[in-house]
């Protein structure tokens, strides 16, 4: 396992590597998701409100 | 105002493609890391950091790979004015500045143990830090306009203009004296790299490109909710007013 995370003496470049890019991917994976639905949700309400406008 | 032209079509068969993308995405990101990170061997000459490629050639590849596929939505808005294309290359853009990001930093990180430099101004790595800034010059520019039929425009001409410098990435290596390695995956004759670092490698590829495909229809149906949503809210202004 210490062989694993020692990664033959380049450890301290390899890890962060990996750990940036997986940080970065999934802030872009969340972002995307979480502005989705968001504006899905919106889109709902105003249209609820949107035919109750039109029926007055 | 903005007609979004009739996105139905899209709507309904983005829904499920993001779902199965993103699922493949993590299917192969999955195979991917464990194979790259455990299974492949440390490479004869880079020893271990030879895994950083498994992160950073997928970075690099996706980045020009959504800079082309922006670059041709904006030529496809121009010729078609079909308003998708113009949605298309917005949603691509923060995606692609992401994996530039990525590249550019696990670049560095591979550069510092192997070079003995964390950056050095040779062609490849000069031309992917200008495809950076063009990134965030296109982003800017769809902010910085008001009206989003003249954003669009405005970011798509830069977004062509910014294309050449794609070929000029992909050939540097040959074209200049770099530091940064020849290619050694796309070129004349087969790639020279063995299989047991070439599998992960694709692999990881495959992934990114997946990730990408499920995040840029995502996003595209998140601008046209937005874009719906402007319309309904000048609607429902006007309802009340009435």
């Amino acid at each position: 396992m210490s062989e694993f995370l020692h990664m033959g003496g380049y450890g301290a470049y390899v890890w962060p590597a990996y750990l940036l890019s997986a940080a970065v991917l999934a802030f872009m994976t969340i972002s995307a998701w979480s502005a989705y639905r968001k504006h899905k949700r919106l889109l709902h309400n105003l249209e609820g409100e949107n035919q109750q406008v039109g029926k007055r | 105002m903005f007609n979004l032209a009739n996105p139905h079509f899209f709507m309904r068969y983005s829904s499920p493609l993001v779902t199965w993308s993103g699922s493949l995405a993590a299917l192969l990101l999955a195979v991917g890391l464990v194979w790259g990170l455990v299974f492949a061997p440390p490479d004869y000459q880079m020893g271990d950091t030879v895994r950083i490629m498994f992160v950073h050639v997928p970075s690099a590849w996706m980045a020009m790979a959504a800079y082309t596929f922006m670059a041709s939505a904006s030529l496809a808005s121009f010729v078609w004015r079909h308003s998708l294309a113009d949605v298309a290359a917005r949603a691509a853009a923060p995606i692609g500045l992401g994996f530039n990001f990525l590249a550019l930093v696990t670049g560095a990180l591979w550069g510092q143990p192997m070079w003995g430099t964390f950056w050095v101004w040779d062609a490849r790595l000069t031309s992917f830090l200008v495809l950076f800034f063009f990134y965030i010059g296109y982003i800017a520019l769809w902010e910085a306009i008001e009206d989003p039929h003249k954003a669009g425009r405005a970011a798509a001409i830069l977004a062509i203009v910014g294309f050449i410098n794609v070929p000029i990435i992909k050939f540097s290596v040959d074209w200049w004296n770099t530091l940064h390695q020849p290619a050694s995956l796309i070129k004349m004759g087969a790639p020279s790299v063995h299989w047991t670092i070439l599998t992960p490698l694709l692999i990881m590829v495959a992934a990114y490109t997946v990730l990408f495909v499920a995040l840029l229809l995502m996003r595209m149906r998140t601008e046209v909710f937005i874009r719906q949503i402007h319309r309904l809210q000048i609607s429902v202004a006007a309802g009340k007013a009435g």
